[in-house]
């Protein structure tokens, strides 16, 4: 019990109503904005302490106690994501400032920038599935909002078929939850993973495995379900997309992630390494594909983002402690670099004026900063050694091979060298070369563009050269998930 | 009875599935529209459908109802009705900008 668990959801939805009433005054938001993700960042890495020091924290809302009642259960790997989402609360927020037109900051851009994380940070803190789903759907909500927001001709076509998609997907959750509530009868995640022990996985309950896994594959942007994603990430404004790259995917992946550790853990042979497994390989595979077919900033990172959840999910599906924690180091990764990346098409969209890389070019001459940051960062995604994203495909691919899953691990190896390539060549148009911007672009000044994606480059070369002592902790958070009896006993508390 | 609501659910869906998949962006409207309500109902009707007073203390009641999903039921729809307005909205406006909501029409482009 302890009440701080509910911050990270309180803070920004208060905060949130409060914004609207400002919502003509710039000045105002902005303060009142800046102030709240920087204090969230701090009370979530708080929280972050307080739980690797202390244990699983709940807390019972209401005092109703556990199976009764609901739950918010902060472990370990939730309050990593939570760190996560915040700090990628933080930059894209002050990225917002240099970007964001005055048009949408009056119509609310800055509450349902809160209203999102709001949504977000209840999914990863709830341990109680239907409570996951409403918090999915303020989380959808908002991002159609900010997903429309400006309401060009590009944008209100997209968000029309991005909102269907998540309504149908909805819909597929609550009949997922009902079939839950019918075999099980209840809706405590632990109370869940209890029943479904006693009741050993057969049949229906794998029925409703692969349901779930469709409905979170749906906002995870998988395999066959990856079709909405690089249409509507192009259409908003950089800030948001890379709000959206860094945590809508990832969202879906940890629902994933934390409802195929704890509940359908009793047929890995089908589930993980069966459907997960071969679902991971295609991902990867047809998401690098699309990226090295684009011509255009943008879509290149969106299709990236499928390719990179690819690898999420693989070691998922490989199922051992070292493929688990690859798995969370890589989110972790991923979080920072793709928000990165996002933010650096943002500044380069901001001085050029497209994000169609036939039409850059010689950008090193004229701002060589944001280059070699920006070839910092497509290192990491590529996965060059020093850097964090070499760090996390290692354990991944290592534990794959061990394992004697050679295809997935080959796949990965590929998709890898490919990520390299296309990185590559939008470094190669965007950056080399002779210049094709105006003399008045070339003299754009960047530096203010840049302050808010330092942290990230920083954070992405220490998660690299520390990666021994984060590589521990992701171990840790696999060592507790991959235990469901812990995370069951510190929320019926048996 | 729960027998007679499957099958309704069954319909629900199925007509869902056929809004859904028409070229009207109204009616796709009203296939999203149609197949939440079937799972709102599918929501009410897992738990079995039972007859019994409300589960409070002291009634001294024979049998008593399930409350869960009804205030599970009543949160999905309250979601539903939300999300279904602003879809009209968006579709309006859609509508209103590119003069058409023929799906075909509204395919877009690679190169743009």
């Amino acid at each position: 019990m302890n009440n701080i668990v509910i911050l990270p959801i309180l803070i920004p939805f208060i905060i949130g109503a409060i914004l609207i009433l400002f919502a003509k005054k710039h000045t105002v938001q902005r303060v009142i904005s800046g102030v709240t993700a920087i204090g969230m960042l701090v009370i979530s890495i708080y929280l972050a302490i307080y739980v690797y020091q202390n244990g699983i924290t709940t807390l019972e809302l209401g005092n109703w106690s556990a199976p009764f009642g609901i739950v918010l259960v902060a472990d370990m790997f939730a309050t990593l994501m939570l760190v996560l989402s915040s700090i990628v609360g933080v930059v894209c927020l002050f990225f917002a400032y240099q970007t964001i037109s005055s048009e949408r900051e009056k119509y609310y851009f800055y509450p349902f920038y809160f209203f999102l994380l709001t949504g977000v940070n209840g999914a990863f803190l709830t341990g109680d599935l239907f409570n996951l789903f409403v918090f999915f759907e303020v989380m959808l909500i908002s991002s159609y909002v900010l997903i429309v927001m400006g309401g060009t001709k590009y944008q209100l076509r997209e968000s029309v078929k991005y909102v269907v998609i998540n309504v149908f997907a909805s819909a597929l959750f609550i009949i997922a939850i009902a079939y839950i509530y019918a075999v099980t009868g209840t809706f405590n995640m632990a109370h869940i993973a209890e029943r479904v022990a006693e009741l050993e996985q057969t049949g229906i309950l794998n029925v409703i495995a692969v349901l779930l896994f469709i409905v979170f594959a749906m906002k995870g942007a998988l395999f066959p379900l990856y079709f909405w994603l690089p249409r509507s990430y192009y259409g908003p404004p950089a800030a948001i997309a890379a709000l959206f790259g860094g945590l809508l995917t990832k969202v879906g992946i940890y629902a994933i992630i934390r409802s195929f550790t704890l509940i359908f853990i009793h047929d890995p042979t089908f589930t993980h390494k069966g459907i997960i497994a071969t679902i991971a390989g295609l991902t990867m595979f047809f998401g690098v594909l699309g990226a090295v077919s684009q011509f255009d900033f943008k879509r290149i990172l969106s299709y990236h983002i499928i390719s990179q959840v690819g690898y999420m999910v693989m070691g998922l599906g490989i199922y051992t402690r070292l493929a688990i924690a690859g798995a969370i180091f890589y989110i972790a990764h991923h979080i920072i670099v793709k928000s990165a990346l996002f933010l650096f098409a943002g500044a380069t969209q901001r001085i050029t004026g497209t994000t169609d890389l036939k039409q850059m070019g010689g950008l090193l001459k004229t701002h060589p900063y944001l280059a070699w940051m920006f070839l910092i960062g497509a290192l990491s995604l590529a996965g060059i050694p020093p850097l964090s994203g070499f760090f996390s495909k290692f354990p991944i691919i290592l534990s794959g091979f061990e394992e004697g899953q050679y295809v997935i691990s080959g796949v990965a190896l590929l998709v890898g060298l490919l990520t390299l390539f296309s990185m590559i060549k939008i470094f190669n148009y965007a950056f080399w070369g002779e210049p094709k911007h105006t003399e008045e672009q070339a003299n754009f000044p960047v530096g203010k563009l840049l302050l808010p994606i330092v942290p990230l480059v920083a954070l992405t070369i220490i998660l690299g050269f520390a990666a021994e002592p984060v590589f521990q902790y992701s171990l840790q958070i696999a060592d507790q998930i991959m235990d469901p009896s812990i995370y069951i006993e510190s929320v019926l508390k048996e | 009875m729960e027998i007679l609501m499957s099958i309704m659910i069954g319909v629900l869906f199925t007509v869902g599935t056929y809004m859904l998949l028409t070229r009207s962006l109204l009616r796709v409207i009203l296939g999203t529209m149609l197949m939440s309500h079937g799972a709102n109902l599918l929501l009410f009707t897992m738990a079995g459908l039972q007859r019994g007073v409300a589960p409070l203390l002291g009634s001294g009641a024979e049998a008593y109802a399930d409350p869960l999903p009804q205030a599970l039921v009543l949160t999905a729809i309250v979601i539903s009705f939300g999300v279904t307005s602003f879809l009209l909205v968006l579709a309006y406006r859609t509508y209103k900008v590119h003069n058409t909501d023929d799906l075909d029409q509204l395919r877009g482009s690679v190169d743009e």
